[in-house]
């Protein structure tokens, strides 16, 4: 094993608290780390987050690159890249993995940028594999194979950077599944203690906010959406668990929102929010055209109704004429085996 | 207030194919796509930049140039942006600009603005809708080597040499203060943009870069030569300024495909079939198969 050529992932954190897709990508790094035989990489920069970076070992890191300094006890572009770049020259990694998150997304092209690398936004698959360059005549072994849609969810792109490293992708949270910690895990936690010029510092925050409402329907991938079919909060409660298992958001019709069982910033529609995402779940919502209006671009819709006639069947891409509290344990019950077999076949 | 000076913004545009509307029309069944059929527009938080730009330039007197690298119809958009408010157009078009990536587009826009020069922000919208990649905007303060502020959502001050944003963020907001220059990237939720002015319209509704000149002299028949032609626009400043690698003195290594790191390896395409819906039996099997469906399809990981 090397200090080089290894797969970096970005550990971002807030109040002491490792960002989901962070430790998801602990996981994927893992993955492509044993396929090319190297070290999986954490680098955390922060204040007095020491433990931290045993979370990121124990989720499967071999090692943690610990930036210590008062300055970057928040996230901030410039000092965070500013020791991301000089890191990254020096360790030469071959692979840096970075979450989709508003963070994630300031800072990986502020570093590919300076690193004069390729960066792959919003993967939702990574794999390793061999690419083959005609003009060349030549193949790249071992590439990174960074997956996403593209053209507005219309088509999917592989895309490759033979030429530069680190090979950089940004993948959102919930798309790839978490590993299970193991606290006896060992690694290697090597701190650094960085310095900062005038110029790096001249950003500074003043104040932070949190909004309580965790929803973010205009992003997600995946929409779990309840109408008026949906009529106890066991079923609404069945919606979350769906959209937890899909790395998506619980969505609703007016009729849902009226009927108080979930709050209005859920509701799609005209009157609430426009999405299109990957898959869009219509439990138990006829289909009225406001709420139609809000979803109708959905890459691909599943509708669950009784009413074999319910309108939201004519532009369902799947239609399932059953009862929601039914259909939805049978849909949640297959994603779980799947994943289960998934994790013995790794 | 007199802790304030003329704050000169350039806004960086993109017209981008309006992936919102894809159709049947679009996504042919054999997954191939006929990209003629979308309509070319001006990408949405481009505008908000824009508007943001306009802003500033209301409350602090100053410039708005706006600048895009695209084929010469992306005139359209800078058309459009003058007769929003605009001070100054610029369009960067040049075969060798074809293929680019984000990396190597955001070099050809860090030319640019540094041939423009005195400015003190740079805006663009948080991303444009053919990508969603928001990578263009803090790659070009990077290669400007100027700091940046994503997802800018109001301006809350402005002094003669401070800026102080809020920005949006998942899961709050954030107040962030930073000196000149920098760049800003604008989201959707910050702004109304303005629509065009009427009167701004009338007056520069012939602004043109030269490859337009001959559809203009059909539809403008007294315009006897493009010579002519040229002449009325440049006697009123309507001119819209095409700028070539040469001109931004961009390096050929590091423009359009040879200076994008990235490749595409492969395309699949997601056939849309809006036509062809499946009834699905309520029963294991039937949902079984779905999800195997949904799962080689890539719409659930």
């Amino acid at each position: 094993m090397s200090d080089h050529k290894n797969v970096w992932v970005f550990i971002e954190h807030t109040d002491g608290k490792i960002a989901e897709v962070s430790l998801e990508l602990v996981g994927k790094a893992r993955e492509l780390a044993d396929k090319l035989g190297v070290e999986v990489v954490g680098f955390l920069c922060g204040h007095n987050v020491d433990a931290l970076a045993q979370e990121v070992i124990a989720h499967g890191a071999d090692r943690v690159i610990l930036a210590e300094h008062e300055e970057l006890a928040l996230y901030r572009t410039l000092p965070y890249a500013r020791v991301a770049i000089e890191e990254a020259r020096k360790r030469e990694p071959e692979i840096f993995l970075i979450g989709g998150t508003p963070n994630g997304r300031d800072f990986a092209p502020r570093v590919a940028s300076a690193m004069r690398c390729g960066l792959t936004a919003d993967c939702t698959d990574l794999q390793v594999g061999d690419y083959y360059v005609k003009k060349e005549d030549k193949t790249y072994k071992d590439l990174l194979f960074q997956i996403r849609p593209a053209f507005g969810g219309n088509l999917i792109a592989t895309i490759v950077n033979p030429h530069t490293r680190p090979q950089m992708a940004t993948v959102r949270e919930g798309v790839m599944r978490k590993p299970v910690a193991d606290p006896n895990r060992k690694g290697v936690v090597e701190k650094i203690a960085p310095t900062f010029s005038p110029e790096d510092l001249v950003l500074e925050v003043l104040s932070r906010q949190v909004r309580h409402t965790t929803i973010n329907l205009k992003d997600a991938p995946v929409i779990v959406a309840g109408g008026a079919g949906v009529t106890t909060a066991d079923e609404f409660a069945l919606l979350r668990e769906l959209a937890n298992l899909l790395g998506g958001e619980v969505g609703a019709s007016r009729a849902a929102v009226d009927s108080g069982l979930i709050e209005r910033v859920h509701q799609v529609g005209q009157t609430g929010t426009t999405v299109r995402p990957r898959l869009y779940i219509a439990a138990g919502i006829s289909g009225a055209i406001q709420h139609r209006a809000g979803m109708d671009q959905s890459s691909k819709i599943i509708a669950i109704n009784t009413d074999p006639n319910a309108p939201m069947f004519q532009i369902a891409h799947y239609r399932i004429v059953g009862d929601v509290g039914e259909v939805l344990p049978l849909i949640i019950k297959t994603l779980r085996e799947r994943a289960m077999d998934q994790r013995e076949a790794e | 207030m007199t802790d304030s000076r003329p704050i000169n913004c350039v806004v960086l545009v993109k017209q981008v194919p309006d992936t919102h509307n894809v159709t049947g029309d679009v996504m042919t069944k054999d997954g191939t796509m006929n990209r003629g059929a979308l309509p070319a527009i001006f990408n949405p938080e481009d505008l908000n930049a824009l508007e943001m730009a306009l802003e500033i330039k209301e409350r602090t007197g100053g410039t708005v140039t706006v600048i895009t690298m695209g084929p010469p119809k992306a005139a359209n958009i800078l058309r459009d942006s003058l007769f929003r408010g605009a001070d100054k157009v610029v369009l960067l078009t040049d075969r060798k600009f074809a293929g680019a990536d984000t990396l190597a587009t955001s070099y050809v826009l860090k030319c640019a603005v540094e041939k423009l020069g005195d400015y003190d922000i740079v805006l663009a919208g948080r991303q444009a809708i053919d990508g969603d990649t928001a990578q263009v905007g803090p790659q070009t303060a990077e290669k400007l080597g100027i700091p940046q502020i994503t997802y800018a959502e109001q301006i809350v001050e402005i002094t003669k040499d401070k800026i102080t944003v809020q920005r949006a963020l998942d899961h709050g907001s954030e107040i962030v203060r930073c000196t000149f220059p920098v760049l800003l990237t604008v989201v959707g939720s910050a702004n109304t943009p303005r629509p065009a002015n009427v009167r701004r319209q009338m007056e520069r509704k012939l602004a043109a870069v030269p490859s337009e000149y001959a559809a203009i002299r059909t539809q403008w028949p007294e315009f006897e030569s493009d010579e002519a032609l040229d002449a009325h626009l440049a006697k009123h400043n309507l001119k819209i300024p095409v700028w070539s690698a040469e001109d931004i003195g961009a390096t050929e290594g590091s423009i359009g495909l040879a200076g994008s790191p990235t490749q595409v390896h492969k395309i699949n395409f997601v056939v849309l079939e809006s036509t062809e819906s499946k009834t699905i039996p309520a029963n294991a099997e039937g949902i079984a198969a779905m999800i195997a469906e949904l799962v080689h399809e890539y719409i659930v990981g």
